[in-house]
């Protein structure tokens, strides 16, 4: 609690001034994804929501939102999963184990979790989307019997691109929690389930009034994912989603999250289905 | 003291006195525009100018403003501004201190800027009423900001000889306290500021076709409309009418550099939603792809979104945008069309 209030006076006093942030270890996953494990300043503890995201920073290079993938219940250190996707990006996997970067956060609204407790969990994770959701699942699994029964549906297009492979072993072999992966294709080792994500969830049994239904991926897939969910009867506001958008200053004013009225950095990533059904146009998420 | 009364020919006079008091900023003539600079010879000094090219927005909300001093080895921050600088905005007019208070109450808006407001602690506001429409852009009369609605420290009316003063605040009060050419307004001189009042009556009236809850219910049921297609087309995406608004405020962060390349600075730099990659993700999904949606949204920016969050119109009435636009795109034609288009649809529905 102590590192929450001196985070809170960090960002009151001076929002714009990074922490230092020291890589401690990091692996590639794919030939694009890089996991990252980060220990603050001061071994403070980020103490944020599972679907918060920091700010990066590399001086020089500028600053970039990223999802937090740790759990808050893992203490000491801080796991980023990063995509090479452009320069930034490219610079922060040239980085070496004991170089510093700069992290400014925890920023916006979580994953609902104190409202999820008790309830049954639906985790449906596209490509990238299993990064923030790996900080919801760790929590969970630490505080496993806060929860109902847990289901995680995992799609991504080749099995190389499957990102925590040891901890997905993991998760597969864990009694508590029912785990299903597919992907768009398959190689010759592949015994699992070839197709897309929805294919996945007609075949999940579910009490739609007692499940909460958790998706993040690409735009495109929520779409999809949601009118499967819906077909499902999950209540608009037990569909939990987050948003991907430009931002430059986490702190609601420079313009770039906006959709429609609604600064994403602020307001979300995390959103209830009820949140965003109304958006008339910026929203590419929304189902219809 | 709530009145003051200064005679013109004793105003360059008082303006060397506010000269020492702090940084001076007012209205100069730039070719066949206006600009605020800060006053070097009081002389220069405009008290009948249309819009300046930019707001003021540039002394409160700089186009380039430092955020951080940093350095890579060793990983050193530290604040790039120590100190702000005491400053006075002379003869403002009543829409761009409208867009002073929009400013205030975004930046106070949690997580509060710093920089924003203690730039703000340090500004003292003169304004001057217009008497007479600057030029047929403006929309101000709508907005209800051709009159004065507080969030200034002095204001100051032309009443013929002299210049009555409101005193709004003590820091207003302290610029004319103990200078000997300024008066206290007399009875004769405030009746004469309600014939002025009286008079301006006459002369503005609302702009926009329709008062401004019908404005906002238009943009509430048209953001699929016709008219934001027609902006679009002629939108040619330069950004300038968000440059030159004094409610626009998006930015960037950027990264400069020493000769070093070890120490640098990093910035805030004015942005604008008019370019094209305002709203795309690394990833390659652009959220509003198109000069329409980016048109939309400043529209949106103005008369819709900080309604519903703020209670508060966004849009000045200062005509800037409309002033500036290389397409010819009119606010008070873009706001009538999309009124009419409403009425159409309403009249439309046969019970």
């Amino acid at each position: 609690m102590i590192d929450r209030e001196i985070l809170l006076e960090k960002m009151k006093t001076s929002p714009y001034r990074p922490m230092k942030a020291k890589i401690v270890e990091m692996r590639m996953f794919t030939d694009k994804e890089k996991f990252f494990r980060f220990e603050l300043e001061d071994n403070i503890n980020l103490t944020h929501q599972p679907g918060q995201f920091v700010m990066v920073s590399m001086f020089g290079y500028g600053e970039a939102p990223i999802s937090i993938c740790s759990s808050p219940t893992d203490k000491g250190y801080l796991d980023l999963t990063v995509r090479n996707v452009g320069t930034f990006t490219d610079k922060l996997h040239q980085l070496d184990e004991g170089d510093v970067v700069g992290i400014r956060g925890p920023f916006g609204k979580g994953f609902p979790i104190d409202n999820m407790f008790g309830y049954d969990i639906v985790i449906v994770a596209g490509g990238l989307g299993i990064v923030p959701l790996r900080s919801l699942i760790r929590y969970i699994m630490y505080n496993r019997n806060d929860f109902g029964n847990i289901q995680i549906l995992l799609g991504c297009k080749t099995p190389k691109d499957l990102l925590f492979g040891n901890e997905t072993k993991e998760w597969q072999r864990r009694a508590e929690i029912k785990f299903n992966c597919t992907v768009d294709r398959a190689d010759p080792d592949w015994k699992g389930n070839v197709g897309l994500i929805t294919s996945l969830i007609p075949g999940v049994d579910l009490n739609p009034a007692r499940t909460y239904g958790v998706v993040v991926g690409p735009p495109i897939m929520y779409k999809f994912v949601i009118a499967e969910l819906l077909k499902k009867h999950i209540p608009d506001h037990q569909i939990i989603l987050s948003l991907e958008r430009r931002m430059r200053c986490g702190l609601g004013k420079c313009g770039h999250c906006q959709i429609e009225g609604v600064y994403v950095c602020q307001s979300g990533p995390v959103f209830d289905y009820s949140q965003i059904k109304d958006f008339k146009g910026e929203c590419h998420e929304k189902a219809g | 003291m709530k009145y003051a009364v200064i005679k013109k020919d004793d105003l360059t006079k008082w303006l060397e006195h506010l000269k020492k008091k702090a940084k001076l900023y007012a209205p100069k003539k730039k070719e066949n525009l206006f600009v605020f600079r800060p006053v070097k010879d009081v002389n220069d000094v405009c008290l009948e100018y249309i819009p300046t090219i930019l707001p003021p927005k540039k002394y409160y909300f700089p186009q380039k403003e430092k955020l951080l001093r940093f350095s890579i080895q060793p990983f050193k921050t530290a604040k790039a501004i120590s100190e702000f600088e005491e400053f006075i905005l002379f003869a403002v007019h009543t829409c761009d201190i409208a867009g002073i208070q929009c400013m205030d109450v975004v930046f106070r808006d949690g997580p509060e800027d710093p920089n924003y407001l203690n730039r703000k602690e340090k500004m003292t506001i003169i304004g001057i009423e217009c008497l007479k429409y600057c030029d047929d852009k403006a929309n101000c009369t709508s907005m209800a900001n051709h009159v004065p609605r507080g969030g200034y420290d002095l204001m100051m009316v032309d009443i013929g000889e002299r210049y009555i003063l409101h005193i709004n605040s003590e820091k207003g009060e302290r610029l004319v306290k103990g200078v000997a050419y300024i008066k206290e307004a007399s009875e004769k001189d405030i009746a004469h500021l309600e014939r002025v009042r009286e008079e301006k009556k006459k002369i503005f009236k609302e702009e926009l076709k329709a008062p401004l809850r019908e404005v906002y219910e238009a943009f509430d049921e048209n953001f699929h409309s016709k008219v934001w297609e027609d902006v679009g087309n002629r939108c040619v995406a330069c950004g300038n009418c968000t440059a030159v608004c004094p409610t626009c405020y998006c930015f960037d962060v950027l990264d400069d550099m020493d000769l070093s390349l070890n120490e640098g600075l990093r910035y805030r730099i004015w942005n604008s939603c008019q370019m094209d990659d305002f709203a795309k993700v690394s990833g390659g999904e652009d959220f509003r792809k198109g000069r329409d949606l980016r048109q939309r949204h400043r529209y949106y920016r103005k008369f819709k979104y900080p309604v519903d969050k703020f209670n508060r119109y966004f849009c000045t009435g200062c005509g800037r945008c409309t002033r500036t636009c290389m397409a010819g795109i009119s606010l008070i034609e873009t706001v009538n069309s999309l009124l009419k288009e409403n009425a159409a649809k309403e009249n439309s529905i046969v019970p």
